[in-house]
């Protein structure tokens, strides 16, 4: 298959898609006109797909700032009529989350889904919190899919919804979703109007006190009738009529908790909630009519649990329910369907048969790491150089969101202290105001647009003391190498303006700002020394792009290889880590030709000079 | 009726995602259900990259502890790495030829002898193990070691997918440029298992 048949397929056609492809495969056949996003894993792919098909499709789609900038792109679109979806991880949510709460009370005119993927045991992500609060807290409906033909299905079903009853609709997925692939059968794409008209409405779209006050009352009222929909809605469906043990569960939960049930033919119902939000009371009541006792089976914290113990005490029902609260099912990272098979078993009192003892195997790890040739490498070998002359001791590193806070690892050991996106300069200035240590904070180009900005402006105009080291490889690497507002190019391909890190650092009122070239070691190190010695806001752009884009350049007709000079010293190799570089059985060092980048790093800093270029005829 | 379980490892870059899409094309193809797993992010940093594929009656593609049929493992400690899930039945292809995880001079843990690995790999579960690196060379270029692995996949005894259907797969997955090295990969591949090089 390639990208293009996703927009090209025609109904009746089977494609084996992955989650988020049929994601921008129901938006297609909904008839979105605005796509924004900003990208972040698990849900990457929407956008890289988007970025190919956007245009030919008809559709306009933005690699926005930032989640907060990509939900309000996408709100405007709906307020004026159009259909538009805005799609990130789940700490996306958390930044896009001021706009979200008022956009529900004021609602949309077009049709207009925000999908969440969420990483049950943060796969690529620094927590793992579950979404589907946000559908509470923001009183939002919520669609949980289980498989990627689900997820399509339910971009149609979303947006007709969300037109109907004029509030917008978020779509939870999990890694195990978006990260699935399964057989997709398309549908039609139907001609659409993409001219969208905003027709004025303050008392709507503006929330003084007053109309806020008027909204909310509204939005409750609202969810009211929702909730009579989804009480009735089909897609919240029983499976399994057996037994007395009832299980409530939703997205990839429902599928190991079938195939546990299906393999050994265990005795029970199961409800899958597909719609879970506003919970289903009613079909919820005469589910657990029928049972017992009720497992709750979902993905990560006791959410729709807690929802069924208020419709269980608000009833007056007494009724033992298990899962998360009870200790049935673990409370933290995702489920497998061993741990499903283990969790049923408890509640049936069925004794698990004689478990294997897991033999202990001391398998070297495989961590992840810079790539060879990587920028990044040569920046935190220059830095711990010009921190070893000017003997600073207790240096601490905030870092931030990106391929570089790998550098935790040895031997940069370069990042201290992260908390999110944009974390890196605004943890700064509180280290630097609270501590007398010097502070050197890393942050990404990407990652600077998205939330490095407005720290910056608080750093200078409050006087505070740290180097904030820029690392522009110009691209979003860690995602996929998407673009950013840095680049003279767009999300879908076409030219666009480059916005200056250098301009915007010098508009924050830096004054010592310098630009380097990273694989420059000998330069980069004097002016790492300059800018620690500077009191003050420093900045130092280490501008290189990052090698996954470079190396898809111009060939370099010549190898790196480590000559006879060579004293074994292990300089390079421990103090670069670059994967290029490995020490044969004998003792002796070799770069891997077909790993090596040539970015001449490792030729710079041999103390013997033994590592040269050698020409190819 | 029970679906035939695949399990994917080896080390990003390797193109095992690239191999897992034209399998379950294919296996779409024959009119069978199936269904993936694949994990992306950090992983294409050099670390473990793992899918699973369930081809037949099923609904998640998570595959239990001792519940695959096939393992193929595109790197021999990454093989070890997944021997749990092989189910006792089960057959193991390994790509012999190892990548050491870059900080394998400060690990821990050495990398395991690869004779050591076969013995463990071969002590409950049917081993062919082949050096696809090698073989990838000969057939042209040494990206094409997943094609390799793929045609080592297609010769195990009761592998589900045709392997005509696999070729055709591979047309509609592969770069044109490099579909003849490729076919000849997986031919390679192919034939090295036939001919029973399993130790």
């Amino acid at each position: 298959m390639k990208i293009k048949d996703i927009s090209k397929a025609q109904k009746g056609d089977k494609l084996f898609l992955l989650g988020n492809e049929a994601a921008v495969r129901g938006a297609l056949e909904s008839g979105v006109s605005v796509a924004s996003t900003y990208p972040g894993t698990p849900s990457s792919e929407i956008g890289d797909v988007f970025s190919v098909i956007a245009k030919k499709s008809g559709i306009y789609f933005e690699f926005s700032t930032n989640e907060k900038v990509a939900l309000e792109v996408a709100a405007a679109a709906a307020a004026s009529g159009l259909r538009s979806f805005t799609f990130m991880k789940h700490v996306g949510l958390n930044v896009a989350a001021d706009s979200l709460m008022s956009l529900v009370y004021s609602g949309v005119n077009g049709g207009m889904l925000i999908l969440s993927a969420d990483d049950p045991s943060m796969f690529s992500s620094q927590n793992e919190q579950d979404n589907r609060h946000y559908a509470r807290l923001a009183n939002i409906p919520m669609l949980e899919p289980s498989n990627p033909q689900e997820i399509k299905d339910l971009m149609n079903y979303g947006f007709q919804f969300s037109e109907e009853f004029q509030i917008p609709v978020l779509m939870r997925t999990t890694t195990r979703v978006s990260h699935m692939r399964g057989i997709v059968e398309m549908d039609n794409m139907d001609e659409v109007n993409r001219e969208g008209f905003f027709h004025k409405d303050p008392s709507r779209f503006v929330p003084v006190p007053e109309v806020a006050r008027v909204n909310h009352r509204k939005l409750i009222e609202k969810i009211a009738k929702i909730e009579k929909e989804v009480n009735k809605s089909p897609l919240n469906q029983t499976y399994h009529n057996n037994g007395d043990l009832g299980i409530i569960t939703s997205g990839s939960a429902f599928n190991y908790v079938m195939d546990v049930v299906e393999e050994n033919n265990l005795p029970v119902n199961v409800l899958k909630l597909t719609f879970t939000y506003p919970f289903p009371e009613e079909k919820v009541l005469e589910f657990i009519k029928k049972v017992k006792k009720i497992l709750v089976v979902e993905e990560v914290d006791p959410v729709m649990e807690k929802d069924l113990l208020a419709v269980i005490g608000k009833n007056g029902i007494i009724k033992k329910v298990h899962g998360k609260l009870d200790g049935t099912l673990p409370l933290i990272y995702e489920y497998d369907p061993q741990i499903i098979r283990e969790g049923i078993n408890k509640v049936l009192k069925i004794e698990a048969g004689d478990e294997t003892p897991e033999k202990s195997r001391n398998l070297p790890k495989r961590p992840p790491t810079l790539c060879p040739g990587c920028p990044h490498r040569a920046v935190y070998y220059s830095i711990k150089k010009a921190i070893a002359d000017l003997q600073l001791k207790d240096v601490i590193f905030p870092t931030d969101i990106g391929c570089y806070t790998l550098g935790i690892e040895a031997p940069y050991e370069a990042g201290d202290y992260l908390l999110s996106m944009g974390s890196s300069v605004g943890t700064s200035c509180g280290f630097s105001k609270a501590t007398h240590q010097k502070v050197i904070s890393f942050i990404g180009d990407s990652t600077f647009f998205h939330a490095g900005i407005p720290p910056l402006i608080n750093a200078v105009h409050n006087k505070n003391n740290f180097l904030l080291v820029i690392l522009d490889n110009r691209t979003t690497a860690m995602t996929g190498g998407q673009s950013h507002p840095g680049l003279p190019v767009d999300g879908m391909g076409d030219e666009a303006p480059e916005i200056s890190i250098e301009k915007m650092v010098e508009a924050s009122g830096v004054v010592f700002k310098e630009t380097i070239n990273p694989l420059n070691l000998k330069k980069s190190e004097i002016i790492f020394k300059k800018a620690l010695e500077y009191s003050g806001v420093a900045v130092v752009i280490s501008k290189y792009p990052c090698m996954l884009i470079k190396s898809r350049g111009k060939k370099k007709n010549f190898t790196v290889n480590v000559q006879e000079e060579c004293d074994g010293c292990n300089i390079c190799l421990e103090e670069l880590s670059c994967p290029a570089i490995y020490r044969t059985e004998d003792g002796s060092i070799k770069i891997d030709s077909q790993l090596c980048r040539k970015c001449s790093v490792c030729i710079q800093l041999c103390p013997e000079k033994a590592i040269k270029v050698h020409k190819n005829k | 009726m029970k679906s035939y379980n695949i399990y994917i490892s080896g080390v990003g870059g390797q193109g095992i995602i690239k191999t897992s899409i034209v399998m379950g094309e294919a296996a779409m193809k024959m009119g069978k259900p199936v269904v993936m797993s694949e994990i992306h992010g950090m992983a294409q940093r050099g670390g473990v990259v793992s899918t699973e594929l369930k081809i037949g009656p099923a609904r998640s593609p998570i595959i239990p502890e001792g519940q695959a049929d096939l393992l193929i493992a595109f790197e021999p400690l990454e093989a070890l790495r997944a021997i749990e899930k092989i189910s006792n039945q089960g057959y193991v292809i390994t790509n012999t030829s190892p990548i050491f995880p870059f900080n394998i001079s400060v690990s821990e843990h050495p990398y395991p002898d690869i004779n050591i690995i076969l013995e463990e790999l071969a002590s409950n579960s049917d081993l062919f193990a082949l050096d696809a690196l090698e073989i990838a060379k000969k057939a042209g270029h040494i990206l094409s070691l997943n094609m390799v692995m793929l045609g080592a996949a297609a010769a195990v005894p009761k592998f589900p997918i045709d392997k005509t259907l696999l070729l055709k797969s591979m047309e509609e997955n592969l770069p044109p440029k490099s579909l003849n090295i490729n076919l000849k990969a997986f031919e390679e591949g192919y034939q090295s298992v036939i001919k029973g090089n399993n130790l």
